[in-house]
């Protein structure tokens, strides 16, 4: 059966794709280094647009056809602010000018649609790396050696900074007096989150980033208008974060990391944390099955944020405490504790 | 040219979910058609995957195991037609939900009128109006331009005019369109759909194809007291296909091979729910639910007419949508169990990170019964906003959704079914727990006989008759007493009071003749002018059930008098989860 995958790796050759959502200009080449916060590419999206009837401005009948014979201009012609439009001849020339710099982009029945200036919008690496591949007018690859934790739900934003660990366990809470000055700049590791005043204060500081086991879902507004970076690994509610991504968080501190906390379910991305390391690690698998001997992580309670070893997956469909019935695997908890969990509910970590 | 099944012996549906992928087969036994065996894996149209092929390999390796029936030759591909061997199978039909929600700006004249039709034809299936002009939006019209190309549309849906009525106002929304096409790359413009005034639909046709890919479909409204969305909502169920072809990974490859043209699953269910309701009592209509993960589909058959209605509501990702505008009472006062309303939320959400997980706890399965409850009354508000003369008396009401289905107890299926939908009258509930409704809809436009032979072949779960009495007496007064008379002869006689949840001793499968004699005003079948006092009733998993809790239902509004009665209702249905 398909498995989700996980990945919490401590060393792991990272490539990813960086696309515009429309076609527009690399702006690096192959082979080129890039920080986690450079613009890799860019496109011109359209800017605003200004219509000009040139049929009720300067008269030429109800179909336009005497109005297109006003019209000096054509489709694609570049304009600077002041450029002539139109213009009706006669004793007193009525002439339309264009407002500010812009390019016509449409003609239609004695109208001039005229856009202007457009708005750039860029695509960051998200990683420290460098370029392997670049396709023209999209984007490129990246690639980076180091350690991978991916999250569950990020607010979207992205940075890089040096990790500080706050806390010592893994549901151990951030509160805004648990934040002080030492932090500004660094990326803090901490357990739980459940006021808005911590997140407020780390927009004060600023931190760079903040990486979480879980938060109360009541931050949401706050954590995606906070003007850094926030990844949480296991979601909402008080869930300690696994023993895997804490352990590998909680030693690399005072490390330099990437905190890319983009979240886009349709698009299959979640949100990661980068460790860059000089060791060159392997490709991990996107792809697997469910196979006894899998490290695998648990959603859902009784074993939320748990981690334990795959022993089988149980033929057929298994009752659960609360009578219902799901196809389900036989794990062996970090305790030793044998728990039966929904297929449903688990991922591989790999 | 339209293909008959008539002939053909098997059908594979494929379910292509946001969060499932099912394969279903259907043959005939002994000359009739049956479903068979269904297989059911994870979607894998999204990353890392994004390509549909590996889910639905993995269900049909699961579907070739229960049946021992070779579907799939070695190179992977399906086997059409079948062979004399067993192997393969005939026909190839497919229903999808998954892939990114299609976005629509809609055009039209009148916004109460056209614009509104519009949009109602939008709602029905799994599209979003990302912005909408009609003739008297004040806004300029390079802003009007500058709104369509910011919305970044899948589709143009353009409305307005009655037939051989207005033209000169949907020309000028030709012209805005046009200009709007115009500065749009060519690869990134929006497909057209046309559905207004048909004196216009050829010229349209020819100017705007210049441009980009123009689909014609019957005018929503002919007239400007008439409305009809149907026949454009299956042209508008093709363009869906195509768009999603082109969004979704091995669609297109697959909808090659199809027999029936791809078609979104919201679609395919109403189409299922209206053609029954050509079969069922015509006066009752029948009504149809399908809770799903990211959208939830309500339909409506009355007479071969559908109202049909889909929300960006669900127990996974949908739960997003179900929460921005969510009172979180309106989900906690479900709860048999005291949670707090801060756990409550963290669960939905946590929920929506992860649309397939599956309650193990007591705690966890309430909520999840809770959210239900509240998505389906909101689906039910929801169509009866859009149709206010719809009434809520329908004879079957037919449940799909895999969170309705896998719940640990048939009677705890039928209470969250009862108190998200609060039915009138007589009614039976049946349990669509395979998913074959939007399936069967597919095929049913092909095959007529497919669909009501797998209906009458038990392949959906009858969950019980239930009898929803409406009278004004107060909590606790006697309001009938019922005799219940089996096919052995024997009789038993019980008395019924307000407020109640009452499960009659009927087995599943057990006939039985119910007799009432009302011991107060009482309106048992508002369809039937309350003149029935006597009728027969098969048995379901619940038996048959009386509710007498009135309508609309009123909870206590003290927590703990309400968390009991729920839980006494919950006993009542022997579907307790604490």
């Amino acid at each position: 059966m398909v498995a989700p995958v996980n990945h919490i790796l401590p060393v792991a050759l990272i490539r990813r794709q960086r696309s515009l959502p429309l076609p527009g200009k690399v702006l690096v080449r192959m082979g080129q280094k890039v920080n986690a916060t450079d613009p890799v590419a860019e496109a011109q999206l359209p800017g605003q647009h200004a219509l000009f009837n040139i049929r009720r401005l300067l008269g030429g009948g109800r179909g336009g056809d005497q109005a297109d014979r006003f019209i000096e201009v054509k489709v694609g012609a570049r304009l600077m602010k002041g450029d002539v439009i139109a213009e009706a001849g006669g004793l007193f020339p009525r002439i339309v000018r264009a407002p500010a710099n812009g390019q016509v982009v449409a003609i239609v029945s004695g109208q001039v649609l005229l856009e202007m200036e457009p708005r750039i919008e860029q695509i960051y690496a998200g990683l420290n790396g460098t370029v392997t591949e670049t396709t023209p007018d999209l984007g490129c690859t990246i690639e980076a050696s180091g350690a991978l934790i991916q999250g569950v739900w990020g607010n979207g934003q992205a940075g890089l900074g040096l990790l500080l660990a706050l806390a010592k366990e893994p549901l151990d809470e951030v509160t805004r007096a648990s934040l002080d000055v030492s932090m500004r700049g660094a990326v803090v590791l901490g357990g739980y989150c459940n006021k808005v005043d911590a997140i407020e204060a780390g927009n004060e500081l600023p931190l760079r980033g903040l990486i979480l086991g879980s938060m109360s879902a009541d931050l949401i507004p706050a954590a995606r208008a906070a003007r850094y970076p926030i990844v949480l690994t296991e979601g909402f509610g008080p869930i300690p974060m696994n023993s895997a991504a804490f352990k590998l968080l909680s030693t690399s501190e005072r490390r330099d990391l990437c905190v890319n906390a983009i979240y886009d379910p349709v698009k299959g991305e979640r949100p990661e944390i980068i460790i860059p390391l000089p060791a060159t690690g392997q490709l991990p698998m996107e792809l697997i099955s469910f196979k006894p001997g899998q490290m695998v992580h648990i959603w859902g309670a009784p074993y939320a944020g748990k981690i334990g070893t795959l022993l089988q997956v149980r033929p057929g469909l298994s009752a659960l405490p609360n009578g219902v019935r799901a196809a389900a695997a036989d794990v062996r908890l970090e305790n030793n504790e044998p728990v039966v969990v929904p297929l449903a509910n688990l991922d591989v970590i790999e | 040219m339209t293909t008959s099944l008539v002939d053909a012996e098997s059908v594979l549906a494929v379910d292509l979910g946001s969060v499932l992928t099912r394969v279903l087969l259907f043959d005939t036994v002994d000359g009739q058609y049956r479903f068979i065996a269904s297989g059911v894996a994870p979607s894998t149209a999204g990353a890392p995957y994004s390509d549909i092929g590996e889910g639905i390999n993995q269900a049909l390796y699961q579907l070739q195991e229960v049946t021992g029936r070779v579907l799939v030759d070695p190179e992977g591909r399906l086997i059409m037609p079948a062979q004399p061997d067993g192997s393969g199978l005939d026909r190839l039909t497919i229903v999808f939900s998954a892939g990114p929600e299609l976005r629509v700006v809609t055009v039209g004249l009148l916004e109460d009128v056209s614009l509104e039709s519009a949009n109602r034809l939008v709602e029905m299936t799994y599209g979003q109006v990302v912005e909408q002009i009609g003739i008297n939006d004040r806004r300029r019209p390079e802003v009007q331009v500058d709104a369509i190309l910011q919305a970044r549309p899948d589709l143009v849906l353009l409305a307005g005019g009655a037939d051989r009525g207005a033209t000169r106002s949907v020309a000028k929304m030709v012209e805005l369109i046009t200009l709007a096409l115009q500065t749009t790359l060519p690869e990134q413009r929006p497909d057209i759909l046309y559905a207004g005034n048909q004196v216009l639909a050829k010229r349209l046709k020819e100017v705007l194809s210049k441009l980009t890919t123009v689909h014609l479909a019957p005018n929503i409204r002919p007239s400007i007291d008439l409305e009809e969305l149907e026949p454009a909502s299956e042209v508008l169920a093709q363009v869906i296909g195509k768009v999603r072809s082109s969004q979704v990974g091995g669609l297109e490859g697959l909808g090659k091979i199809s027999t029936t043209p791809l078609i979104p699953a919201a679609q395919a269910f109403g189409r299922m729910i209206g053609y029954l309701s050509k079969i069922y009592d015509p006066q009752k209509g029948v009504l149809g639910v399908d809770l799903g993960q990211t959208y939830s589909t309500i339909a409506a058959g009355v007479g071969g007419q559908t109202a049909l209605r889909t929300f960006p509501l669900g127990m996974g990702a949908g739960i997003q949508s179900t929460l921005a505008d969510l009172k979180i009472e309106d989900v906690s006062r479900w709860l048999p169990v005291p949670i707090g309303d801060d756990v409550l939320r963290d669960y939905l959400w946590q929920r929506s990170l992860r649309p397939g997980m599956v309650p193990v706890t007591v705690e966890a399965l309430a909520m999840e019964q809770a959210a239900a409850r509240h998505i389906l009354t909101l689906m039910m508000q929801g169509l009866q906003t859009r149709w206010p003369d719809l009434h809520n008396a329908f004879e079957p009401i037919l449940a799909a959704g895999s969170v309705l289905s896998q719940w640990s107890s048939p009677g705890q299926s039928l209470l969250t079914i009862l108190d998200g939908l609060q039915p009138v009258g007589i009614t039976t509930v049946l349990l669509d727990a395979y998913g074959l409704l939007g399936s069967l809809g597919s095929i049913s436009s092909h095959n007529a006989l497919m669909p009501v032979q797998v209906l009458e072949s038990n392949a959906f779960i009858n969950l019980g008759t239930v009898i929803c009495p409406l009278s004004e007496g107060r909590y606790g007064t006697p309001l009938l007493k019922v005799r219940i008379e089996y096919e052995s002869g024997e009789e038993t006689q019980l008395e019924v009071r307000q407020g109640m949840l009452t499960a009659l001793p009927i087995r599943n499968g057990q006939t039985a003749r119910i007799h009432f004699s009302p011991l107060r005003r009482v309106v048992i079948d508002p369809n039937r002018k309350d003149r029935i006092r006597s009728f027969k009733v098969v048995g379901g998993l619940c038996g048959a059930v009386i509710d007498t809790r009135g309508r609309p239902l009123v909870l206590p509004r003290d927590a703990a008098r309400r968390r009991d009665m729920i839980r006494k209702w919950q006993t009542a249905l022997g579907g307790s989860v604490v």
